[in-house]
């Protein structure tokens, strides 16, 4: 099981997402949690919003959305 | 439910959980939760003889590994019955394997976007306050026969745009397919062919004059060859629609009101922090996921260790694998604040369920319209719950208390 690690998120305040589209089936999780981060096509489904840059003061909901992703589709990338 | 009973060949009582599981066994039915443990606690994969033979997988690991492979199992057949014969009235995408799959569902799922969803929204909101509106005042109702039951089955109608007030015949449909079907093969073939020839004389209207409904949408919508789907496309998804959208939801919204009703301490906390309804829909969905799919296995393999023979159905249980302590902390515990909730109640990999977005909403919006006119309710202890059988579980019978009844 993955587990948010969100205490090193907010040292780091670089993140980045991104939605595995072959992973990605569409439950809109993501979306509901963190709609500032993730958008979704006419399907449905989601991918990162723009350049899958998370905004400063967002890096918990890029987390949230992570571990709430039933696909386990999401990735997100400390630089 | 006792007449239709009766018309069931009857199945021996189980007594061997673990080599003799029957998911209609009325043990089962009332409270399946205690079975699952035990059969976790035996083996990721259980096997019985019933139903032509069946397997089990009773974690969550072993669930997602055949949700997820569609080369070993197949989704023509997405009910585990007593009989299995030649499938004539396939309905697409459920029943549809890769490459079939995609296309098919691919047209299903624009209208059902969460944006989609916000326009269905008010309709949904004044659906279910109609239903309060006629029985508030007797402080007491059978919450599942007067509320949680016309929701889905109003907004499907809606949507699809066929007259609401049907709603008494599709529930009659869904009833004779998912629970006598099982066992019966004359009524589910009777309630099949009903619902295509109503949903014919729909289609058939709407070539002279379409309509801005979902079943013209279908009737519109191409293949990738630019070719309009086959008639028998058209009503095979609308069957599907219309079974899948209907007592799932109800069932739902059923159990989380159940919950509410026992938990004054859940109920409390609803009402004073409403902004925590989206965790706790998700947790009623975990703990009580209604739906248990099936595939047939069509390639010998292995699952968990666990040896897989074609010619058997899989009884695919995403309400077991929701409560698997291996992949949820206190799984056997409601925590409507729960953070992290991967759960599979909506299935997992390409079948996910296309209305996973209505069924969010209308959950949503019936226990919020429930909580804000009916803040304070309870189990009537004069009155029994009933639990549906089969592969979509929720309380049929939901006898509730109020204001200062009882």
């Amino acid at each position: 099981m993955l587990r948010a690690a969100e205490g090193s998120a907010r040292m780091s305040g670089k993140l980045k997402i991104h939605v595995d589209q072959d992973r990605c089936q569409g439950h809109a999780r993501c979306k509901a949690l963190a709609p500032e981060l993730f958008d979704l096509d006419e399907y449905g489904n989601a991918h990162e919003h723009g350049e899958g840059r998370v905004p400063e003061g967002l890096e918990d909901k890029a987390y949230l959305a992570q571990t709430n992703c039933p696909e386990f589709a999401i990735e997100v990338i400390e630089e | 439910m006792s007449d239709s009973v009766s018309m069931m060949p009857e199945h021996p009582p189980v007594t061997d959980w673990i080599r003799d599981f029957d998911h209609t066994d009325p043990t089962w039915t009332e409270n399946p939760f205690p079975i699952w443990e035990q059969l976790r606690a035996a083996s990721p994969v259980v096997h019985t003889d019933r139903f032509l033979g069946c397997y089990m997988p009773t974690t969550y690991e072993a669930v997602k590994q055949i949700a997820y492979d569609t080369e070993h199992f197949s989704s023509r057949r997405v009910i585990v019955r007593d009989v299995r014969p030649e499938i004539t009235q396939p309905s697409p995408p459920i029943t549809s394997d890769p490459p079939e799959h995609k296309p098919a569902k691919q047209l299903l799922l624009p209208p059902f976007t969460p944006d989609a969803m916000k326009k269905l929204e008010p309709r949904v909101r004044a659906i279910c306050n109609e239903l309060i509106d006629e029985f508030i005042e007797d402080g007491k109702c059978d919450a599942a026969a007067r509320y949680t039951k016309h929701i889905p089955v109003r907004a499907i109608a809606h949507m699809l745009g066929i007259p609401e007030k049907d709603s008494d015949l599709f529930i009659k449909w869904i009833h004779e397919i998912l629970e006598l079907g099982i066992k019966n093969e004359e009524i589910l073939m009777g309630a099949l062919h009903e619902m295509t020839a109503y949903f014919a004389g729909h289609v058939a209207a709407r070539k002279d004059k379409p309509t801005d409904d979902l079943i013209t949408t279908l009737m519109n919508a191409r293949d990738k060859d630019g070719k309009p789907l086959s008639d028998a496309h058209v009503l095979g998804s609308l069957r599907l629609l219309l079974i899948a959208g209907i007592d799932t939801t109800w069932s739902a919204i059923g159990s989380s009101l159940w919950h509410l009703s026992k938990t004054p301490a859940d109920r409390a906390r609803l009402t004073a922090e409403p902004e925590l309804m989206p965790t706790a829909i998700e947790e009623f969905l975990r703990a009580y996921s209604p739906v248990t799919m099936a595939r047939e296995v069509v390639k010998e393999t292995t699952i968990s260790g666990c040896p897989i023979k074609p010619g058997n159905m899989v009884l695919l249980s995403f309400p077991a694998a929701n409560r698997d302590p291996a992949m949820f902390y206190d799984a056997d515990k409601v925590v409507i604040d729960r953070k992290e909730n991967r759960h599979a109640a909506f299935g997992l990999g390409i079948h996910r369920c296309v209305g996973s977005n209505l069924a969010r909403m209308e959950m949503t919006v019936a226990i919020e319209e429930w909580l804000k006119r009916i803040p304070d309710f309870r189990l009537d202890p004069a009155g029994k719950v009933a639990w549906s059988e089969g592969t979509v579980r929720g309380p049929r019978a939901l006898p509730l208390l109020f204001g200062g009844a009882g």
